[in-house]
């Protein structure tokens, strides 16, 4: 019935295919979703350039004023502002400690849960639990766990840190880290145990039977066996970093202390609404864009690499 | 000689996961124990309360923030969701799996693209569209209108309807039926296992969702729980005596519906593969 493809022989098709297809209702079926895609994102995604590129404000409604072409202008007053700069610093700060983090320990418990072990379910309800819950529940949580006088610092006694955690200007951005390594790490080790399940058994036993213990096994055929679930992993938490406004909203307190947790989504925020400049809010917001598609291209050159 | 060497490793992956699994699990149960404490303890000795139990704490957040309201916010958010992503997203990926149209390869890029754009440089042109251009400031709609169609839903249902078989669609349009007959008697009919994932995969967006919520609700009788809550937390909370028992009560109901959900509904998403769809 369907003629395969490179074959001359048509006289099937033309009696019925036409230009607009078999079942031209099917783009009446999908139409809502096109108009959707087209208001919320393309459109959206285009203004959001031209915002960029000109010097647009907010005026009443039903005015209109003039928003002139200004070139590069809000990039470079965007890329002199030392906030600016910090909250891009403070996001690679936080990439150096979540991103080892992440991969290592989804990577080991998701390799620990898919041995058949008894119980398997139970721990991998507990593990994405946290990622299923809102984040503004378990920030409230772990406002209180690392507050000054928290449980956290109770347990730690003389050890605890002075500033205290969320307070310290060393240690806002590492704890930020830290609570969003174990939100997400439910999310990674579901993908991990799917990866795992692709993983030839085979290469597992003969490795065994020339003698490589089980951590050996673990280093010289799990890992590279999940290689490109590892390059999916770095890539989500790249943007999940990138990404940051709750956390430092609420954790820190709109990215105290003295803007020590400050990212760049939350100066958007800041930027763009609170203080009424959706022209540089914008321009950070492509800079961010851009920073993310080079970290994104260079997770994935490990990928291609050996 | 084999058992011996395992043995070790065993143990110690048992000792790891429980461990691993304490640790993600206790937050949770700080929370919880907090929520009706009297006064969530700070000390590690009295994790396990035996006495001090109370509601107080709900009352007290809802005196500040209309506890009930707020859900029902949150939930009027998630259910407009959940409509336009069920009905339009099915519809959509109904057409990409089954129907031959011209524009379906474009679709499904424009489907792989709308993954790749990231929210926060849609942040401001959405929130100038949709509160100025479109005047939804404070609306329900504009809370659901960037949310309203799931495109991961999407990519479900399209999934869900290639694997049935291509027959029973074929013999349906031999009997004469329309397209929009076959999607009411064979598509939606078999479509449940696929809608239980998309209902869960879905709703755990809007319900969590915060930053949008906030940029477009300055009305305190439209917030959703997250934000209210959130609210609570950056704001009031400084100005009350005891504000902790009141924000793990605040907490501990909005994690409650998705954790419910997801428990009760887990088998469904292991068991929801097509085999057991199309046997009955």
């Amino acid at each position: 019935m369907t003629t395969r493809p490179g074959t001359t022989t048509r006289e099937p098709r033309t009696t019925r295919h036409h230009w607009w297809g078999r079942q031209p209702i099917g783009s009446l079926f999908a139409l809502p979703y096109l108009v959707f895609v087209l208001a919320i994102f393309a459109y959206p995604l285009g203004f959001a350039v031209w915002i960029a590129f000109h010097d647009y404000f907010f005026t009443a409604p039903g005015v209109e004023v003039p928003k002139p072409f200004v070139g590069l202008d809000n990039f470079v007053t965007v890329l002199q502002d030392p906030q600016v700069l910090e909250s891009f610093r403070n996001i690679g700060v936080f990439l150096v400690i979540n991103v080892p983090l992440t991969v290592v320990l989804s990577m080991v418990l998701a390799n620990a849960l898919n041995a058949g072990i008894r119980w398997a379910a139970a721990y991998r309800v507990a593990f994405y639990v946290p990622y299923l819950t809102a984040s503004v529940s378990l920030v409230g949580v772990w406002l209180l766990l690392f507050s000054s006088g928290g449980l956290v610092n109770a347990v730690l006694g003389p050890l605890a840190p002075d500033p205290s955690w969320l307070v310290s200007s060393s240690l806002a951005m590492p704890t930020i880290a830290l609570y969003v390594t174990w939100k997400q790490l439910g999310f990674y080790i579901l993908l991990y145990l799917a990866a795992l399940q692709n993983v030839p058994r085979e290469l597992h036993e003969s490795a065994e039977t020339d003698g490589a213990n089980a951590w050996q096994r673990f280093l010289n055929v799990t890992v590279p066996g999940v290689r490109s679930t590892t390059v999916l992993v770095l890539v989500l938490a790249i943007i999940t970093g990138a990404n940051l406004f709750t956390e430092p909203y609420l954790l820190t307190n709109g990215g105290g202390p003295d803007g020590a947790s400050v990212t760049p989504v939350l100066l958007i925020y800041q930027r763009g609404i609170q203080q009424q400049n959706p022209d540089t809010a914008a321009a950070i917001g492509m800079l961010l864009v851009i920073v993310v598609g080079v970290l994104s291209l260079a997770a994935n050159r490990i990928n291609r690499e050996r | 000689m084999r058992t011996t060497r395992r043995q070790p490793g065993t143990w110690v992956r048992y000792l790891l996961l429980t461990l691993a699994a304490a640790v993600f699990a206790f937050p949770f149960w700080f929370m919880v124990v907090g929520a009706f404490q009297e006064s969530p303890t700070n000390t590690p000795g009295q994790l396990l309360p035996t006495s001090g139990w109370t509601l107080g704490n709900f009352a007290a957040i809802d005196s500040r923030i209309d506890l009930l309201g707020s859900l029902l916010n949150s939930l009027v958010f998630t259910a407009g969701v959940l409509l336009g992503t069920v009905t339009f997203g099915l519809l959509a990926g109904y057409a990409m799996a089954r129907l031959d149209f011209r524009g379906r390869g474009a679709t499904w890029v424009l489907m792989l693209l709308v993954q790749m754009v990231p929210f926060q440089l849609l942040m401001i042109p959405l929130y100038v569209q949709i509160t100025r251009g479109f005047g939804l400031g404070d609306t329900y709609l504009g809370m659901i209108l960037p949310f309203a169609i799931n495109t991961t839903a999407v990519f479900i249902f399209t999934q869900f309807f290639r694997a049935l078989p291509q027959e029973m669609f074929e013999a349906a349009r031999i009997d004469g039926a329309s397209e929009l007959r076959i999607v009411r008697s064979i598509a939606v009919p078999l479509v449940r296992p696929a809608l239980t994932t998309v209902v869960l995969v879905t709703f755990i967006g809007p319900w969590n969702e915060f930053l949008w919520p906030f940029l477009i609700t300055k009305d305190a009788t439209l917030q959703p729980l997250a934000v209210s809550l959130a609210n609570y937390i950056s704001n009031v909370a400084q100005s009350t005596a005891n504000p902790n028992g009141a924000i793990l009560a605040g907490a501990t109901t909005l994690a409650f519906p998705v954790v419910v959900l997801f428990v009760l509904f887990q088998r469904y998403f292991t068991a929801s593969n097509i085999g057991s769809a199309v046997k009955g």
